[in-house]
């Protein structure tokens, strides 16, 4: 399968990447070489296989339920490019 | 039974051409009552600061993970107990991949295909009899921050205090038919969460907003039409001014041959019409997967059955319980059974009162304060004991019921034990006979006219004498006895 | 007396508890060094003047019982360290200053350790060979304008040109081992679930692992047992009675059962390499185990499934660099274009190559042909490695596929780059541990790394034949100091 310069563009907006045409041509040109090597999966009959869920040899550990994390907006705010003294501040969104 | 033909004819939009039945289904999200955040250790309180509840693990700081909250867990599952739900022993957490300056992650964790409670059902209340509303499924997921666009005409200001705290999802099929139907539904679900102590239910607050989903169809189609869905109303008025204008909107598009095209919608309650988020829709693609950062969620039959345990009587039983216990009508045992407080106030004064009477009493003058004054059962300015005792003094004579209504008004204003209130103000009832024989003859001995005219058949007068000895008594007579006085001495 | 940039980590530390040598004496000379090796390149921010007060504070008060006492360690520029800044190698994050300190790190400031800078890296580690850093290339000390590998190649190329006693990284796909293997050092990928992720800036979450970067094997026992821990911070922390791998070190492989893939034969593979490969299964043989040979059938899967599974979890973990919170920003008219203009501005090519494979891979239509395959393979992979485990105890392969490359060789041409990875990714997939230790040297007098595979938290074996080998490999480093 191959993948256009359409695809590329819409999977740029989806990942909230802008890219210039000249970019994007030369994304779909490595997009194309990676996926033919991806493609190599489709030799191999997967239907039943079970996915892997987790890699890791354990079970979900739950917390309690309790308030550790008190008041710590300076540092939340502090590396901010753009804040004031309460908020994140971003362009206007209009919905 | 045939769910959806029974209440065909409670809604249903006529126009030229057709008529049109209207087809919604809730995603009622429902903010898990509990002290933590979902995947943090900061506060969910309301109403805090900007920003002051919110840990790096909310802000999603690089490095920073989730770890899960054991009592959200519970609650869902309660939850999901108490919609008769199947609960699913295994579950998996996705991320929800979009942008959006609320959004700190860039994804939202919540659960795509593997929900933690599935299938379930909720029973609606009709005029007509019940109706059985099915849910689909109940998962949790974080809720967003919040983007405050009114502060600053050029900037778009974000407070994370909400992000991360606990949701659960919960969505029905599409089985509601009316607007009433959505009423009762919201109403139930809240009821059943409060009784479980798992969501507030505060719609003010927003722990309990809805997204609609709202299709028509030809009256008597089978297939259902195209669906949109309005996203994030918070009230019921809301959800039904919505829902109207939906439907008419979608309509009047049929009506002229048009098609629905299925979106994502905005109900704007000044203008009250619903309008495309056209902003939303290349975002559509959400790329869910399972979140690398947890584990799939498995918990054993024996941690559902201790949660079963400790389920209390859910209005559903409980609305049994009153109808067949304490012989009170279907129509009583709803009003009873839907608000937690308030059953759990009817059983205390029920506990030494009679049962006819504390119904009466507290679905009409108690209600009505409540109205009046615009409170909680919680918060009522009487409480169940002096009610329980203010009952007890009608029903063994010491007050009439007028009187009683005298002393409710007074107890309304400071909750003071009514038989105080009697004596002070010298409300008792007169119930010795010989007193009430005097004024009765007096009546007698003032109206010979009437008396006449009683005697000659006019047996409507009897109210008359019966008046006028309240009248004289200031309502204190027994009226008990007074009827069996009168009836006496007017033979 | 030996320069002091000479001695082992273990060495230091024994001498540091004699007190033939203070933590001021250390830290002044790795300081010195690496100030004199700024060619390198090695580095990204440094914490020289903080490590001196740091290290002037130890003499002062020392602690003896610490396991690293007062032994200045310079890390991956990829966990979190308070206070000093962190970009995991990319212009999106080069003002980000934590406030909060890795789980890894805290581990080694807890034992008595110095921070001494922030290592040059691969941006968010994508990459093999640490071109793909915004703060640009790591010279290798193996060679001029030779790659040190990826993507810790900054702390490959200080551990092997003695700027640092010893290092941490994270290996994803290969990150520790490969860069290892073309320093001539000692890198240990940890099982998935032993080291904790907390405040590690994430690449692919269910591949990513820290690790210890040593010059010998002694050395990686030591700093394992420091890193290790069960953290509740970190759900994917698996807690199992971590060993004391340091003290419980030995060289006996005598009676072990290792296993040869065959599937490791890969085609075109070099003579070198081969050769390698066989000195070592002879070593082995001669240290008294046994060589078996074995299958693991769905080898040549695991890259292309990385190639899934990796950039998926990076596009969505990426997602956070949005220049709201922390790090570059670049504005625009409204919300999308200033989310667009920070991505595209803040990140660099090979970082928005994987993000765009990820976002494709996930997206609507496609993710049962991709991600969903993807793990069904590795689910596949996991079993040929069970399944092997119950004939052998550990598994030798040579680590990479060829020696390291000059810059700019592969840069242009990325699935070639991603070649290099092709014997490292699927332990990755696996969740297992291995190690890579130096095995020899290629015609060219490049260092060749020989990889040992263990089973599951078996991280004590792996370090016990890498152990042995090591005393019969006997490699000698010629690392001539060129950049000084």
């Amino acid at each position: 399968m191959t993948i256009d310069l359409k695809t590329v563009k819409h999977i740029s907006k989806l990942s909230r990447i802008s890219l210039d045409d000249e970019k994007a041509k030369k994304l779909e040109v490595d997009l194309n070489s990676i996926f033919a090597f991806i493609e190599k999966l489709n030799e191999l009959d997967t239907k039943n296989v079970q996915p892997l869920t987790s890699i890791a040899e354990t079970t979900l550990q739950l917390r309690k339920d309790e308030i550790k994390s008190s008041n710590i907006r300076e540092q939340v705010l502090k590396n901010s490019p753009k804040k004031n003294k309460d908020f994140f501040v971003v362009p206007k969104v209009v919905e | 039974m045939d769910l959806v033909s029974k209440d065909q004819n409670k809604y249903s939009i006529k126009r030229k051409k057709n008529e049109y039945e209207v087809v919604i289904g809730l995603e009622v999200h429902a903010q898990v009552l509990s002290e933590s955040k979902l995947f943090s250790t900061s506060s969910t309180k309301f109403g805090a600061e900007p920003n002051t509840q919110v840990s790096l693990v909310d802000a999603a700081f690089p490095g920073m993970l989730p770890v899960i909250n054991e009592f959200c867990i519970k609650q869902a599952v309660k939850t999901g107990i108490g919609l008769n739900a199947k609960i699913n022993k295994k579950s998996i957490f996705d991320r929800k991949n979009y942008f959006y300056a609320d959004l700190p992650q860039g994804y939202q964790i919540s659960q795509y295909k593997n929900p933690i409670v599935g299938e379930g059902t909720v029973i609606l209340d009709l005029p007509d009899g019940e109706k059985s509303i099915g849910i689909e499924r109940l998962h949790l997921e974080q809720d967003a921050g919040k983007s405050i666009h009114d502060i600053d005409p050029q900037n778009t200001f974000v407070d994370l205090n909400r992000s991360g705290v606990a949701l659960m999802e919960i969505v029905s099929k599409p089985d509601l038919r009316s607007l009433e139907e959505v009423n009762l539904y919201i109403k139930k679900l809240r009821s059943i969460m409060k009784y479980l102590g798992t969501c507030d239910g505060n719609m003010q607050e927003g722990s309990l907003r809805a997204d609609v989903n709202v299709s028509v169809r030809k009256k008597g189609d089978q297939d259902l039409g195209t669906r949109c869905e309005i996203k994030n109303v918070n009230s019921i008025k809301f959800m039904q001014m919505a829902i109207d204008y939906e439907a008419n909107r979608q309509v009047d598009i049929l009506e002229e041959g048009g098609k629905i095209d299925q979106e994502t919608r905005l109900f704007d309650t000044k203008k009250n019409e619903t309008r495309s988020m056209r902003s939303k829709e290349d975002a559509h693609d959400y790329r869910y997967f399972p979140d690398p950062d947890l584990l799939p969620l498995e918990f054993t039959d024996e941690f559902i059955n201790e949660l079963k345990k400790n389920i209390p009587e859910l209005p559903d039983e409980k609305k049994k319980r009153f109808i067949e216990k304490f012989k009170l009508s279907p129509y009583e045992a709803n009003i009873l059974v839907s608000d937690i407080d308030t059953s759990k106030y009817f059983e205390a004064v029920i506990k030494n009162s009679d049962i006819k009477l504390s119904t009466n009493w507290i679905t009409g003058e108690l209600f009505a304060l409540l109205n009046e004054k615009n409170l909680e059962i919680s918060k009522s300015p009487i409480s169940a004991q002096n009610l329980s005792k203010l009952i007890n003094l009608i029903k063994n004579g010491t007050i009439s019921g007028k009187i009683a209504k005298s002393v409710f008004e007074i107890m309304a204003v400071g909750d003071s034990d009514p038989k105080k209130i009697i004596e002070e103000k010298g409300l008792k009832q007169q119930s010795d006979p010989k007193e009430l024989e005097k004024i009765v003859d007096k009546v007698i001995n003032e109206n010979q006219d009437k008396v006449k005219e009683f005697k000659s058949g006019k047996d409507k007068l009897f109210g008359f004498f019966v008046g006028q000895v309240m009248k004289i008594s200031e309502g204190k007579a027994n009226p008990q006895l007074v009827n069996d006085i009168l009836k006496k001495k007017l033979k | 007396m030996t320069n002091i940039t000479d001695l082992t980590l273990v060495e230091l530390v024994n001498k540091i508890k004699k007190k033939d040598v203070s933590s001021k004496e250390i830290t002044t000379a790795y300081v010195t060094r690496s100030e004199k090796s700024k060619k390198l390149n090695a580095y990204i921010t440094d914490n020289f003047e903080n490590a001196l007060k740091k290290a002037n504070d130890f003499d002062n008060n020392p602690n003896y019982e610490k396991k690293l006492p007062g032994i200045p360690i310079a890390v991956k520029d990829l966990f979190c360290t308070k206070d000093v800044k962190t970009t995991a190698g990319s212009k999106i994050l080069n003002n980000f200053i934590p406030s909060y300190e890795s789980t890894v790190t805290e581990n080694l400031w807890k034992e008595g350790s110095i921070l001494l800078g922030k290592l040059n890296c691969d941006e968010f580690a994508m990459g093999s060979s640490n071109e793909t850093s915004f703060f640009g290339n790591v010279q290798s000390p193996i060679g001029k304008n030779l790659v040190p590998g990826g993507s810790s190649g900054g702390s490959a190329s200080a551990l092997a040109a003695k700027l640092t006693p010893a290092t941490i990284g994270t290996d994803t796909g290969g990150s520790i081992r490969q860069p290892a293997s073309f320093t001539g050092t000692v890198g240990l990928k940890p099982t998935y679930g032993a080291c904790s992720r907390y405040g590690i800036v994430a690449f692919a979450s269910s591949l990513d692992q820290a690790g210890p970067m040593t010059r010998n094997v002694k050395d990686c026992a030591l700093l394992l047992d420091v890193m290790c821990s069960y953290d509740i911070k970190d759900s994917t922390s698996v807690n199992f009675k971590r060993k004391n791998y340091f003290k419980e070190l030995n060289n006996s492989i005598k009676g072990k059962k290792i296993g040869i893939p065959k599937e490791y034969r890969v085609d075109g593979m070099s003579k070198e390499i081969e050769d390698l490969w066989q000195k070592g299964i002879n070593i082995i043989k001669d240290s008294g185990a046994e060589v078996v040979d074995i299958s693991l059938p769905n080898t040549k899967y695991a890259l292309p499934a990385y190639y899934i599974v990796a950039p998926a979890e990076a596009s969505s973990n990426l997602a956070r660099y949005d220049g709201v919170k922390y790090g570059f920003r670049s504005e625009g008219n409204n919300l999308i274009e200033m989310y667009e203009n920070t991505r595209s501005q803040g990140f660099g090519d090979e970082v928005k190559r994987r993000i765009m494979i990820g976002t494709y891979v996930l997206s609507s239509g496609y993710y049962d042909a991709y991600y969903l395959k993807a793990q069904k393979v590795r689910k596949l992979i996991k079993n040929d490695f069970d399944e092997v485990y119950k004939k052998v105890d550990a598994i030798l392969t040579p680590s990479t596929p060829s020696s390291a490359f000059a810059i700019g060789e592969k840069s242009k041409d990325p699935v070639s780059m991603y070649l290099n990875d092709i014997f490292t990714v699927p332990i990755n997939l696996a969740g297992l541990p291995a190690i890579s230790i130096p095995g020899g040297y290629d015609k060219k007098g490049y260092p060749l790394g020989l990889q040992i595979i263990g089973k599951t938290f078996d991280e004590q074996n792996i370090i016990n034949i890498a152990y042995s080998m090591e005393t019969q490999i006997n490699f000698k480093n010629k690392i001539k100091d060129w950049w000084i």
